[in-house]
């Protein structure tokens, strides 16, 4: 099964030193690195600050063109993972090892196929 | 006469369904399937009687029917699949001949996927009481005050949750399986605790309940014996449950502690629950939470008269609670016991230090017991007050009473 997982985080508990930064990034590298070498992994990618979001709707045929995400919160959307894993605890206990699971919160959501 | 179909499904529909479920790969195909094999009997059992292993005919029926309802749902290009299925299912059913071991396995993924810790709490309840303890959803409705049909959507969602999220059906590894099984007992002590409480709602469904937990305590103790925490809750409960019929009369007034008729204590369940609390405490290692709360009420219900209960050492065993489980509830009932070992004044200062950490703000059994403490002192209009105060926050009806009652009491 695929699964999604979605890693929301609040913006403020961000690295905020080279160092700190520095290190997040490596822990990163070696969790992708190893949910590649498990064969896991299908995508990834880390998301740009929530400053640079847009949200659009369309109401009544009309297209409504907003700054910032869709809803304000404390933990926003930072990055995800598009993995391949046999069952929920498997993606679970993927999602427990990213890196910002230890302050954020990661949402595990299922893939949902059309046979 | 009891209908005999209905028998065999409250003790071994549990089972039936693990194994089918096992056999077939699907909640809730073989729920499905279990629907039909159990239609099947009522038609056919009064007929040509009970079969010799009711169980083995519900299984091979079910199975039977699982495989139809496969065979008509698919579609050409599934054909394959199915054809495999079936071989697999065979094979299986082969198996099935060595009962008992395959059957231990099934339940306990059945329990274990039941309490799945991605399902809510009320799904794990609701899901672990109609699939194992074959409560109809109607019965666990009424227990839980809600409609029927929004008993019957929980199971619904819970159920597609579990197909739909890939929620697995196995006995979790060994890194997992501690922290699963607490889900369990949480699960177990919750469906006990619906039944205890002296809430509104039909009394003889509640005693059910209690039942239900006690047998869901005794399978798991017999199928995981290495587990002392499970002996630990299933003693709590038969202990508990030894009084339950006289904590309150007819007409739902609380009857207290020390009021009880003691002659109605279920005596050959205290003696079981005495015995598991004592092999518990033999067991090396720190006692799980459930094994002092289990001790705690062992020491009240080994007595025969309330004046010989053992204060000191229940006070004794709520600290030791609050270091395992430090809750502010506790420390209420430590206070409590300490007022029966060190006097009203020394729990007094206990239960103001508790009120001014303010986090049973709403919860009426602090000034109820501040009250008490204060009548025993003679210091009347401080107790009316705090009864009072206590009046404000009580929701349930027989507790309003006796609250009443005891403001009464003081003229």
């Amino acid at each position: 099964m695929q699964y999604l997982l979605l890693i929301y985080q609040n913006e403020a508990s961000r690295p905020k030193t080279d160092d700190a930064r520095n290190k997040l990034f490596a822990e990163y590298g070696e969790f992708t690195q190893s949910i590649i070498k498990s064969g896991n992994f299908k995508a990834g990618d880390a998301l740009q600050p929530v400053s640079t979001a847009t949200t659009v709707r369309v109401r009544d045929g009309k297209t409504v063109t907003t700054h910032g995400p869709f809803a304000e919160t404390r933990e926003v959307l930072i990055g995800y993972y598009l993995v391949d894993a046999k069952d929920l605890d498997e993606a679970t206990g993927m999602a427990a090892r990213i890196p910002s699971a230890r302050d954020g919160s990661i949402e595990v959501r299922p893939i949902l196929s059309y046979k | 006469m009891a209908n005999p179909v209905e028998r065999v499904f409250r003790d071994e529909g549990g089972r039936v369904l693990a194994t089918l479920i096992r056999l077939v790969g699907d909640f809730e195909l073989a729920e499905d399937a279990l629907q039909e094999a159990l239609a099947a009997a009522m038609l056919q059992w009064p007929n040509e009687g009970v079969p010799q292993n009711p169980r083995a005919w519900l299984v091979n029926v079910g199975r039977h029917k699982a495989i139809d309802r496969v065979r008509r749902q698919a579609s050409f290009s599934e054909k394959q699949k199915q054809l495999e299925y079936e071989i697999v299912s065979e094979q299986a059913a082969v198996n099935d001949d060595g009962e008992d071991a395959g059957v231990e396995d099934d339940i306990l993924r059945l329990i274990f996927t039941c309490c799945h810790p991605a399902l809510a709490s009320e799904a794990q309840i609701a899901l672990t009481l109609r699939t194992i303890c074959g409560l109809t959803t109607l019965e666990i409705s009424r227990a839980f005050l809600v409609p029927e049909k929004t008993m019957a959507q929980r199971l619904v969602r819970a159920k597609g949750k579990i197909r739909d999220a890939g929620i697995p059906y196995i006995v979790p590894s060994r890194e997992l399986l501690a922290e699963r099984l607490d889900g369990v007992l949480a699960v177990v002590y919750l469906i006990f605790t619906e039944g205890y409480a002296a809430t509104g709602g039909d009394a003889l469904v509640r005693g059910e309940l209690c039942k239900e937990a006690i047998r869901l305590g005794r399978l798991l103790a017999a199928l995981m014996p290495q587990h002392p925490e499970i002996n630990a809750l299933l003693a709590l409960m038969l202990l508990h449950d030894a009084r339950r019929d006289t904590r309150a009369t007819p007409d739902g007034s609380i009857i207290l502690l020390e009021e009880q008729d003691r002659s109605r204590w279920d005596k050959t369940q205290i003696a079981d629950g005495l015995a598991r609390v004592e092999a518990v405490l033999r067991t090396p290692g720190p006692p799980s939470s459930y094994a002092v709360q289990a001790a705690i009420a062992a020491l009240h219900m080994r007595v025969e008269r309330y004046e010989d209960t053992d204060w000191p050492q229940i006070a004794g065993l709520y600290q030791v609670l609050l270091r395992i489980h430090p809750s502010p509830v506790v420390e209420l009932n430590h206070a409590a016991a300490v007022s029966m070992v060190d006097g009203p004044e020394a729990a007094l200062r206990l239960v103001e230090t508790i009120a001014a950490k303010g986090e049973l703000a709403g919860y009426h059994l602090l000034p109820a017991l501040r009250g008490d403490l204060l009548r025993r002192m003679e210091r009347r209009e401080e107790a009316v007050a705090a009864y009072k105060e206590a009046l404000k926050l009580v929701s349930l009806e027989p507790e309003r009473r006796f609250l009443d009652r005891r403001l009464a009491e003081l003229g």
